[in-house]
């Protein structure tokens, strides 16, 4: 990006300004296309998953506003911005109204380091991964700012749940990246990218027994920090009204909204950076349009299937109790990620390259499990004798 | 000239937050003013070249300690009207301690031999800190670090032992 800035500030549109303010003037202008970037991404991704779900669940789903219900996310936005923002009147205002900002700066500050493609990224820092895991703290705090300040009890104890899960499961998930650093010794998004490769044999997914390990362990702790089913307990509907969004009406619950759904895309990023190879694709043709074109493509395919898997795992599993949240990440998910952690760093030191035989190897396991999966879905479909309709257009 | 600029608001920043710390009436308030102060630390890091130490400033006091402090304190029955159990000895013996201490800090901040940020800031954004302080922490400074670890086991196992419910058979 500073190139980019640099060339603007010598011959482009800035030419003749001082090299701060050219610099600022640019980090503006990335902000603004970034944030109009991310709420596409996030309401797109919004109807995407109304659409999944209701296809779960039997249902029709959204189908009305353009072709196949596909700007719905649009109306529900304007909707949102035309009502009425009420402020409870024994809420603490001022924290009130600022808490879905800070939520919201949580997460938007983390898209600086998705690499769309090579060279596509707001900032390609050094510490790219550590950042990204730093800058979303700031969502846990903006949902205790919004449970405490709504001045609700149900508001409360979910901001509380949601401060406990957060901080729980950030150690699974910060262990499960550290086992992919050890392989890449960098933190930086592309260069974790760059260590690995097109083919599904170079991604860090299957490099070796431990990071395949690492790839679910980082899965299911990411889900859990953003609150995702079957981890929603901070908003758990059916128990807490809506949990830290109770009191929250208009644009500002949007805005809620969208840090989730745009934190689902980022959890899928953040998965294909660390171990899906991300937009690596075989250099097939000369020409740099296409190839960034392809690349990108590839970025966005890979983070919405995941994104697809998390809705699936929303649309079939139910909630979990507290009790089982914190079984789950303190008796299961640390100690697996600390011997998994430790285990990967034995293979780091025997074989710091990896070998050809291993990941052959767990590319034919994951296969393996891959086929077994669909044997066991082809199985259940014979039994049960379900009605299909597999055309996605209702 | 703009570096400046950036850098005197986030001091500002830095330092309104920690006037919201200490006089705000509300603990919660005072917690969340806290907030502004670390997140300022942490862009003073980022003014000095420590990209590695400010992203773990981020990481471990506004994502670990400052919500496990919000958490405590709305887990307190009625922490607004606490009844101080433990007087203090006064106010002038601590207008004198802190007076003291000020003395000290200021004297060492004006005869500390610092370097010129210019040229640690040029090698840090070359090859990133992070490698840097690992080769520290695993050479020169492995027994203060694994010190550290033992004082952090030690507070763990502490508050296990005192938070546990006593099982008896």
């Amino acid at each position: 990006m500073q190139q980019l800035a640099d060339r603007l500030i010598d011959t482009g549109f800035l030419q003749g300004l001082p090299r701060g303010l050219g610099y600022v003037i640019v980090v503006a202008l990335f902000a603004f296309l970034m944030l109009n970037f991310i709420m596409l991404v996030a309401g797109v991704t919004s109807w995407l998953e109304r659409r999944v779900w209701a296809r779960i669940q039997s249902r029709i789903g959204p189908n009305r506003v353009g072709p196949q219900g596909s700007i719905q996310w649009l109306a529900d936005g304007i909707k949102n911005i035309m009502k009425e923002d009420i402020v409870p009147s024994a809420a603490d205002a001022p924290l009130f109204r600022f808490a879905p900002y800070l939520a919201m700066m949580g997460f938007f500050g983390a898209f600086a380091v998705v690499p769309f493609g090579d060279g596509l990224i707001v900032a390609d820092i050094n510490i790219g991964v550590l950042y990204v895991s730093a800058v979303t703290a700031l969502v846990v705090v903006g949902i205790l700012m919004a449970g405490w300040s709504s001045n609700n009890k149900w508001a409360l104890l979910g901001g509380i749940r949601s401060a406990a899960q957060i901080i729980s499961y950030e150690i699974p998930a910060a262990l499960a990246v550290l086992t992919v650093v050890l392989f890449t010794g960098t933190l930086s998004m592309q260069g974790i990218i760059r260590a690995q490769g097109w083919a599904p044999w170079n991604w860090f997914l299957f490099h070796n027994p431990f990071t395949f390990v690492a790839f679910f362990l980082f899965f299911v702790s990411a889900l859990a920090e953003g609150n995702r089913t079957p981890f929603d307990l901070p908003e758990a509907e059916s128990e807490l009204v809506a949990g830290a969004f109770t009191e929250y009406s208009g644009l500002r619950s949007l805005l809620f909204f969208l840090v989730e759904w745009g934190n689902l895309y980022l959890i899928g990023a953040i998965c294909t950076t660390l171990f899906l190879g991300g937009w690596q694709v075989p250099a097939f043709t000369d020409s740099g349009l296409v190839l960034g074109l392809a690349q990108v493509l590839t970025f966005f395919l890979k983070a919405y299937f995941l994104v697809f898997v998390a809705m699936w795992v929303r649309g079939t599993l139910p909630r979990v109790r507290v009790d089982q949240l914190m079984t789950l990440c303190w008796k299961y998910l640390v100690p697996i990620a600390f011997v998994n952690m430790i285990l990967a760093a034995f293979f780091a030191a025997i074989l710091p390259n990896g070998s050809i035989f291993v990941k052959a190897g767990m590319c034919v396991f994951g296969l393996g499990l891959a086929v077994h999966f669909f044997q066991r879905v082809l199985f259940h479909l014979r039994r049960a004798k379900p009605e299909l309709h597999l055309s996605p257009i209702v | 000239m703009i570096y400046a600029a950036l850098f005197y608001a986030i001091a500002l920043f830095t330092v309104a937050g920690a006037f919201g710390v200490a006089f705000s009436e509300n603990v919660v308030y005072s917690a969340f003013s806290l907030m502004a102060t670390l997140l300022g630390a942490a862009g003073l890091y980022v003014f000095l070249g420590a990209d590695f130490l400010a992203a773990v400033q981020l990481l471990v006091y506004v994502g670990g300690i400052l919500v496990l402090t919000l958490f405590a304190i709305m887990l307190t029955h009625q922490i607004s009207d606490v009844e101080v159990s433990n007087r203090a000895v006064g106010r002038w013996p601590a207008l004198g301690l802190v007076g003291f201490v000020g003395i000290a800090m200021a004297t060492a901040l004006v005869r500390a031999p610092w370097k010129v940020s210019g040229e640690v800031v040029a090698k840090a954004a070359g090859e990133g800190t992070t490698y840097g302080i690992g080769d520290a922490f695993l050479g020169p400074f492995l027994l203060p670090f694994e010190l550290a670890s033992i004082v952090l086991l030690t507070a763990l196992v502490g508050a296990i032992v005192l938070s546990r419910k006593e099982i008896r058979d």
